[in-house]
């Protein structure tokens, strides 16, 4: 029994803070935000009695909550696929060798350090939507470049508005993806390489079954990083347009749920979030713990 | 819910044991000093913020013994000193006062039971001779008023570029007659070279110009009665009304979403636009520009809107439970007298609520709208929670950002509809 | 557990400038031109870049001069001289100060305390969880990191609900301990995967008891830690002081951290200020862009370890 605590005590205690914060300030709080959810609690006076599904009911079937999903699908969407491509390029380039690099590397990575709602007010800027003399921004540069076909109004755009807004979001993580791809290509054994080269295989073949199976996991994390960082997208949106309808993604909407006080609708939108976020998050973190079993 | 709640809450000592901070409000407000008034508004910055300034040296010289202590929230047009209020009522730590639009906006509060009636106070100072009756009606629910308004503003103002109309061929100093005669207009102004004629901004100014093209087809009463459900949302009148809109959607500049109500006046202090529709808080982007009313820009109201006067208030109100409740009363017994409302309006531009006021110590657009008021029909502005209550209000914000998106009558006459229909019900 | 921690692999990238030298690819239609390398690679400089021109030179642009026309120019006058005895460019950055330096002051009284204290508990969650094989371990790791992937919109209405509830003051106090919590899965991912990269022999503590263990803790792991600190303060840092979203739903401008100040600024005010709202942005972003520049290697290292594993 003494032993027990000898042995039991000290990392319980370690542990212990820890473990009851995060059991109330993520779970407790996720339950009673599907509580909340679950009431009608639509204004300051309500009681809030229980009426199970119906706030989820309504939501999924009204327009305005599917097109603020919409707009977040058209969103990561752009965002992934412009994090990836960029990140990748990057990475590939720097990987060959170049001079300066660190230099290189410290530029498109700078913007990771840079708040949203900083980038947001130059980027309300580049993007703004006015075109021919009142042009400004990226329009204006199209302009003197003599690419006036080019302009468009970035985010007034109905539906593709939202691959606008996703343009800052690339800019600003980008440089993340890459530096995950350069460390998964520095950590390719060198020896792979060149014994695949050795067998005569094309640089293609050397990609296609050295390279890429190697970058796969990599791709995967990134993939995941990105999209639940694109769920949770609030704060460049309320930089950029405030929260009004075209640009609306579940958690502006719940923003604007929560400050005309209709607690349950903001609480039933951040749990679709939540499940949204948990469909792929949950799969991604059994199969690290597994790993983790396996190689332990 | 509540109880559970709290039994979480008990656990976060452990976390308030680690940074050792103390709570309750931290704003120099003492409950037991009854010499003190803590007002709680959004007026942070520019005129606004002189207008209190004026407001709270009329205060003191009034009341030289209370200390006024000010609470004011800055930021986001209101919408942040909003949030914040909410949690302070929420957790029974109310101000002594706070700021709200009059209206319906204050509705969620007297549901909620976090406002006194004031019906008392305006019998003892005699507010309903000096308020305009149908002021007084607007702010009347079930027979209490819960709120006393500080200054007023009108929201179916039409401002115009002078210049660019008489380069059209239009005189500038006849209003149209109606909606349609305006179209007419705005299609001149096009065809003389303007692209978009008609400045509009973000979501909100959308609202307005939706909700002044519902008073012009609708009339006063007719308007009135989209709030307490007698015209129906999907009437022949807010049909054509819709229609009327989306006509005019068709001169507006194309990145109007992005624009707050300022860059769109500015459209039209830059000549690169005729008309923009906006309240009079305008006046202090054309004048700051140096604009003269009359000669480069000129007002009137929204084609098809006159003889109706489409109010907006800010106005203060007497939380249940507020520390200094005495104080509060005197608080608003200032701002509802003919100093107070004259020390605070000449400075912030709006117009005093009070019909008594001298108009000689205003300016020349204020006059003309201290005269409208005293004498027009008066409605309810929508875009600023004067009509509806928030959550009504934010889903018809959002109906008419999606019209401008997708352009589809029927799809906002139904999204009306079924705003109207979860708000009333 | 032998595979490199996220911490070696941010070193690895650091560390393989002096070793990227020599061209892998050779001969083959893969291998890009020396020069069409380097075009690309100052082709994205530029593109990366360009936002930063525009806060520079709108920054110092009175007001006067901010027009569509010249947007992209530089600015048409020094900074110090001004239109017709209007504001100079120079007056946007004391606008911008005024507006914002309170905030930036609670900022940092927010921001390093945030860091120390969820530095501190990851440290010590990431110790055990890395050293003590009890039942299940390795599922609380996994309950623990679920917190660090929720969009915190799951727990921000109960969450400014128990604010209001327990009559918190709407200032950073609030906010420090919110802070604190959230970082909390993340600064024991750090810690975890930085203890698991230290040599067992060194420590031999899975044959320790708990009192052992605690001892090692202090004597032994908690000096060789700098570098895990280092990445998991910094992380914090820069998310705490960037951090709007809980500064929105628990805090107002009056107390609230400087992405409300500088938002305020920018949207806020009634009549826009470009200039203002550009030297505001960049007078916000400057302590986490020193952090970035100063220890930048440890801050790749931070977002390295948002990859759980690699």
């Amino acid at each position: 029994m003494r032993k027990g605590i000898r042995n039991w005590g000290p990392p319980v205690l370690l542990l212990a803070p820890s473990l009851v914060l995060v059991a109330i300030f993520v779970y407790g709080l996720i339950f009673a935000n599907i509580q909340t959810s679950m009431t009608d609690r639509h204004s300051l006076a309500s009681e809030g009695a229980f009426v199970g599904f119906q706030n989820y009911v309504a939501l999924l079937t009204e327009g305005r909550f599917l097109h603020s999903l919409l707009n977040l699908v058209v969103f990561t969407v752009v965002f992934i696929a412009g994090t990836m491509i960029f990140g990748f390029i990057w990475a590939w380039l720097l990987d060959k060798g170049v001079n300066a690099e660190g230099v290189f590397r410290s530029v498109y990575l700078f913007p990771m350090a840079v708040s949203f709602v900083a980038s947001g007010v130059v980027w309300r800027w580049l993007l703004n939507s006015a075109e021919g003399d009142r042009a400004s921004g990226l329009n204006r540069m199209l302009q003197t470049f003599g690419l006036d076909f080019l302009q468009n109004s970035w985010w007034n755009e109905p539906i593709w508005g939202m691959a606008a807004i996703a343009m800052p979001a690339i800019w600003q993580l980008s440089g993340y993806i890459m530096a995950l791809f350069l460390a998964g290509f520095r950590g390719i054994p060198d020896e792979l390489r060149e014994a695949a080269r050795m067998d005569g295989a094309s640089e293609w073949k050397l990609y296609r079954h050295v390279i890429f199976p190697q970058l796969s996991p990599i791709a995967l994390s990134a993939l995941i990083i990105v999209s639940h960082m694109s769920l949770k997208v609030f704060d460049l949106i309320m930089a950029v347009t405030k929260a009004i309808y075209q640009t609306e993604v579940p958690a502006t909407y719940m923003w604007v749920a929560l400050t005309s006080n209709d607690y349950a609708k903001a609480s039933a939108i951040a749990t679709v979030l939540l499940i949204i976020a948990s469909l792929f998050i949950i799969p991604y973190l059994i199969h690290t713990m597994r790993e983790e079993k396996r190689s332990s | 819910m509540r109880k559970r709640m709290s039994i979480l809450a008990g656990a976060l000592a452990v976390g308030l044991a680690l940074t050792g901070c103390s709570s309750g409000g931290s704003n120099g407000s003492d409950p037991d000093n009854p010499d003190q008034v803590e007002v709680f508004t959004w007026w942070a910055s520019g005129s606004e913020k002189a207008g209190l300034d004026a407001l709270v040296k009329e205060f003191n010289s009034q009341y030289p013994d209370i200390e006024f202590i000010n609470a004011a929230v800055a930021g986001g047009a209101g919408s942040n000193a909003k949030a914040a209020l909410a949690s302070r009522l929420e957790s029974d730590n109310p101000p002594d006062t706070f700021q709200a639009h009059a209206g319906a906006e204050l509705s969620d509060y007297i549901a909620a039971e976090q406002i006194q009636d004031l019906s008392g106070l305006y019998e003892d100072l005699g507010l309903n001779e000096v308020f305009p009756a149908d002021l007084i009606d607007r702010l009347t629910v079930d027979g209490k008023i819960y709120s006393v308004p500080s200054n007023i503003h009108r929201a179916n103002v039409t401002w115009v570029n002078t210049e660019v109309l008489e380069s059209a061929g239009i005189d500038p100093t006849k209003a149209p007659e109606s909606i349609d005669a305006w179209i007419a207009d705005l299609q001149k102004v096009k065809d003389s070279g303007v692209d978009a004629p008609l400045a509009i901004g973000t979501e909100w100014t959308q609202m307005q110009l939706l909700e002044n093209v519902l008073i012009a087809d609708l009339g006063a009463d007719g308007y009135a009665g989209l709030w307490d459900g007698s015209t129906a949302w999907d009437s022949d009148g807010v049909k054509t009304a819709v229609d009327h809109y989306d006509q005019l959607m068709d001169f507006v500049n194309q990145d109007y979403a992005g624009l707050d109500w300022d860059a769109a006046s500015q459209i039209v202090i830059d000549g690169n636009a005729a008309y923009n529709v906006m309240g009079d808080w305008a006046e202090a982007a054309f004048t700051q520009a140096g604009q003269t009313w009359g000669t480069e820009y000129t007002t009137w109201p929204t084609p098809g809107t006159d003889g109706v006067f489409d109010f907006l208030a800010d106005s203060f109100t007497l939380p249940v439970g507020a520390p200094h409740e005495q104080a509060a009363k005197d608080w608003l017994t200032t701002i509802s007298s003919a100093e107070g409302q004259k020390a605070f309006n000449t400075v912030k531009g709006s117009i005093p609520a009070r019909t008594d006021a001298d108009p000689a110590d205003y300016g020349e657009y204020q006059q003309s709208a201290m005269e409208s008021f005293a004498n027009d029909t008066i409605v309810s502005s929508l875009a600023h929670g004067a009509a509806a209550p928030i959550a009504w209000s934010s889903d018809i914000s959002s109906a008419v950002g999606k019209f401008g998106s997708d352009r589809d009558q029927d799809a906002l006459i139904s999204a009306l509809v079924s705003a109207a229909e979860s708000a009333l019900s | 557990m032998s595979e490199a921690t996220q911490t070696d692999l941010s070193s690895g990238v650091a560390a393989s400038s002096s070793a990227g030298g020599a061209p892998t690819g050779k001969g083959s239609q893969f291998v890009l031109g020396r020069t069409a390398k380097y075009a690309l690679l100052l082709f994205f400089v530029i593109i990366v870049l360009m936002p930063v021109y525009v806060l520079l030179v709108t920054s110092f642009k009175p007001p006067a001069d901010v027009n569509p026309e010249s947007s992209w120019g530089l600015p048409l006058r020094w900074p110090w001289e001004s239109v017709n005895g209007g504001p100079t460019g120079f007056d946007n950055w004391i606008t911008a100060w005024d507006a914002l330096a309170p905030a930036l002051g609670r900022t940092f009284l927010l921001a390093i305390p945030a860091a120390l204290i969820a530095a501190m508990l990851g440290s010590m969650n990431g110790f055990v969880l890395s050293r003590w094989r009890f039942p299940h371990a390795s599922l609380v790791f996994t309950l623990i990191l679920f917190g660090m992937f929720i969009p915190y919109q799951a727990v921000l209405t109960p969450l400014v609900q128990m604010k209001t509830d327990l009559g918190l003051p709407s200032n950073i106090s609030t906010l420090l301990i919110v802070h604190v919590i959230y970082g909390l899965p993340i600064c024991t991912l750090i810690f975890r995967n930085y203890y698991e990269g230290i040599p067992i022999e060194l420590m031999e503590a899975s044959r320790m008891d708990g009192a052992g263990m605690l001892r090692s803790y202090a004597s032994i792991v908690l000096p060789l830690s700098l570098p895990g600190f280092v990445v998991t303060i910094i992380w914090q840092f820069t998310s705490a002081w960037n951090d709007y979203l809980f500064a929105l739903f628990l805090t107002d401008v009056q107390g609230g951290p400087v992405s409300l100040a500088l938002n305020n600024l920018a949207q806020g005010a009634q009549l826009a200020n470009y200039g203002a709202a550009m030297a505001g942005a960049l007078i916000a972003s400057f302590p986490t862009l020193l952090v970035y520049i100063i220890l930048g290697k440890y801050f790749i290292g931070g977002l390295m370890s948002g990859s759980v594993k690699s």
